[in-house]
């Protein structure tokens, strides 16, 4: 609002607006379904942290929030977007797992009083690092970061258990997963539009990240390929609508790492083999896959080795 | 006498205090003045000894918590002279003194690989102590950071579930001929900088304090472990059976529970 008074008053370009933390696009995927999508890069205070994809889908009674940002400034953010679209109240606030790019803007619907909703295992996950997460946070994200609380879910969603939330005429349904990207991670479903937030189960265009188990990833994407969604919403990268979300290329990375690690580790390889040699046919395929590519080869090495 | 004594009292327990659960900065005033006069009595080590030790690290970890290093001796062991101990030193991680390695000339051409944690930007020293008591060092700085408070497991139930298991893994060895092998012991090694919500509170440490490794009862080496020991400790090195026999890894962690396992040759 502030920021068009001011292009009004002073006449200035939008644009000079639009570069201003103001800038802030929502994609409608469906009706009443609307997400943000993130910057293929690393969370800066120049991009406040806005690197997944985040967003909320609007019922006749209330509204959900799915995933609240990478920072405190980054859920303001958000909810300014949802304000302008809708007055209904914010009912839920849901992770769909524990990595601050998820979860860091949560404080900033806690005015809302929303229910936080998570996996079981997410209270775990977010005690165990938050610690972790402030100080490395608070020094990348700069002022964008002001503000962060680490508000953990209070309604668990369990494994084998789907939940559903009703927001009035519409329903989700939670799925809470084992171990594969995390070992906590949640899907979120519209049913009336079978839409699908898939958090980062899938990841489009940026490489994926490893933080659980690449047996148990492969295993979970090759039950989620099976079922057909109207549309579908990655953790990063574009929605798919109508379109084929690339399950198989992330299938298809994670299963060729597997299988070179695993003639590494056959062979007595090392470590430090593995990760100079593994995967790199995969480098044209994914952004960022420099900066995270071996790490991940790491990860699944270190698994691996106890097949 | 007692000054001194004073002094490194109270340095002991300065560090004892950074050993807190709480995340303290990268130290201003380098660490190693403090941690020679502590391990090493202020004896005098001398440096860069490239000619005895080559240290492989990473100059930028991928991942803080499994940062791999390898240890090479460049003269080979004898009777006459060996080292005996090779001690590894974290500068800035909670717990710097991270490893001694106890060696025979039993291996003569001494290669031992392991993986470790990195807290924050460091450097990170390897000193070799002779049979004659003189100390040699390398040192090489590594950019990595938190290690050590970084959550244990990343499916902590699968870990547990395999705890004390330990794998003796190596290539169809050939009598005469070195082969390269490697222990590895599933074991969390918590920091005790590790926080766990169903209990709110840091999980205690708890850790493998000592790998042995023998053949036919004769001790190839032993090593001293802390919790920079990436969780699943694992040491690789190469050794040459001179006759058939049994190869064997015994175990003891910080709750004096004690795990082996052995491999025909």
């Amino acid at each position: 609002m502030k920021c068009f008074l001011l292009i009004t008053l002073l006449g200035f370009t939008a644009v000079a607006c639009a570069v201003s933390d103001t800038n802030y696009p929502l994609q409608k995927v469906v009706d009443g379904i609307y997400y943000h999508q993130g910057v293929h890069e690393d969370a800066s205070a120049e991009n406040i942290g806005a690197i997944a994809n985040v967003g909320f889908v609007i019922g006749k009674k209330c509204v959900a929030v799915i995933d609240s940002g990478g920072s405190f400034r980054e859920g303001e953010l958000l909810k300014q977007a949802l304000r302008d679209i809708t007055d209904l109240p914010v009912c839920y606030v849901i992770n769909t797992h524990v990595h601050p790019d998820h979860i860091l803007g949560n404080a900033a619907f806690a005015d809302e009083n929303p229910a936080y909703v998570g996996h079981e295992k997410l209270p775990a996950a977010l005690a165990s690092r938050e610690k972790h997460y402030a100080r490395n946070f608070a020094e990348s994200l700069g002022d964008a970061y002001a503000g962060t609380e680490f508000i953990a879910a209070d309604t668990l969603v369990s494994q084998g258990q789907p939940l559903t939330l009703d927001l009035g005429g519409r329903q989700l349904l939670l799925r809470a997963y084992t171990t594969a990207h995390t070992d906590h991670d949640l899907t979120v479903l519209d049913k009336q539009t079978q839409t699908l937030w898939t958090g980062d189960l899938l990841f489009r265009e940026r490489i994926p990240a490893i933080d659980g188990s690449i047996n148990g990833w492969i295993a979970t994407l090759k039950q989620l390929q099976t079922q057909s969604y109207q549309a579908i919403i990655p953790g990063h990268g574009p929605a798919a609508i109508g379109e084929d979300a690339d399950w198989d290329k992330l299938l298809n990375y994670l299963t060729t790492i597997r299988q070179q690690i695993r003639t590494v580790i056959n062979d007595l390889g090392t470590l430090q083999q593995a990760t100079a040699t593994v995967g790199l046919s995969e480098r044209p395929n994914w952004e960022l896959f420099d900066a995270y590519h071996r790490r991940n080869v790491t990860a699944a090495f270190v698994e691996l080795e106890w097949e | 006498m007692l000054g001194r004594f004073l002094t490194i009292l109270s340095i002991s327990l300065g560090l004892m205090l950074t050993v807190s659960p709480a995340y303290s900065a990268t130290p201003k005033e380098p660490m190693w003045p403090i941690l020679k006069e502590i391990h090493f009595d202020d004896k005098d080590i001398r440096e860069n000894a490239d000619d005895l030790i080559a240290l492989d690290t990473p100059k930028r970890a991928e991942d803080a918590a499994i940062v791999p290093i390898t240890i090479k001796l460049l003269q080979p062991q004898t009777a006459d002279k060996y080292v005996k101990n090779i001690h590894l030193i974290i500068d800035n991680n909670p717990d710097p003194y991270s490893a001694n390695f106890h060696l025979t000339p039993e291996i003569r051409d001494v290669e031992i690989a392991t993986r470790i944690r990195v807290d924050q930007y460091t450097d990170l020293r390897v000193i070799a102590e002779m049979n004659d008591g003189s100390m040699h060092m390398v040192s090489k700085f590594v950019k990595a950071s938190g290690g050590c408070s970084a959550p244990a497991g990343k499916d902590a139930e699968a870990a547990l579930a395999r705890l004390g298991k330990i794998q003796i893994r190596m290539r169809q060895p050939t009598i005469g001929e070195p082969v390269q092998t490697q222990v590895i012991v599933s074991h969390p090694n918590y920091s005790g900088l590790q926080y766990d919500q169903k209990s709110r509170r840091y999980i205690d440490a708890h850790y493998v304090k000592n790998i042995g490794i023998t053949y036919n009862d004769k001790t190839l080496f032993s090593v001293d472990t802390g919790i920079s020991v990436s969780e699943d400790p694992s040491i690789r090195f190469t050794f040459t059976p001179a006759e058939s026999g049994v190869l064997k890894a015994k175990v003891i962690d910080s709750e004096a529970m004690e795990f082996s396992a052995d491999k025909q040759i």
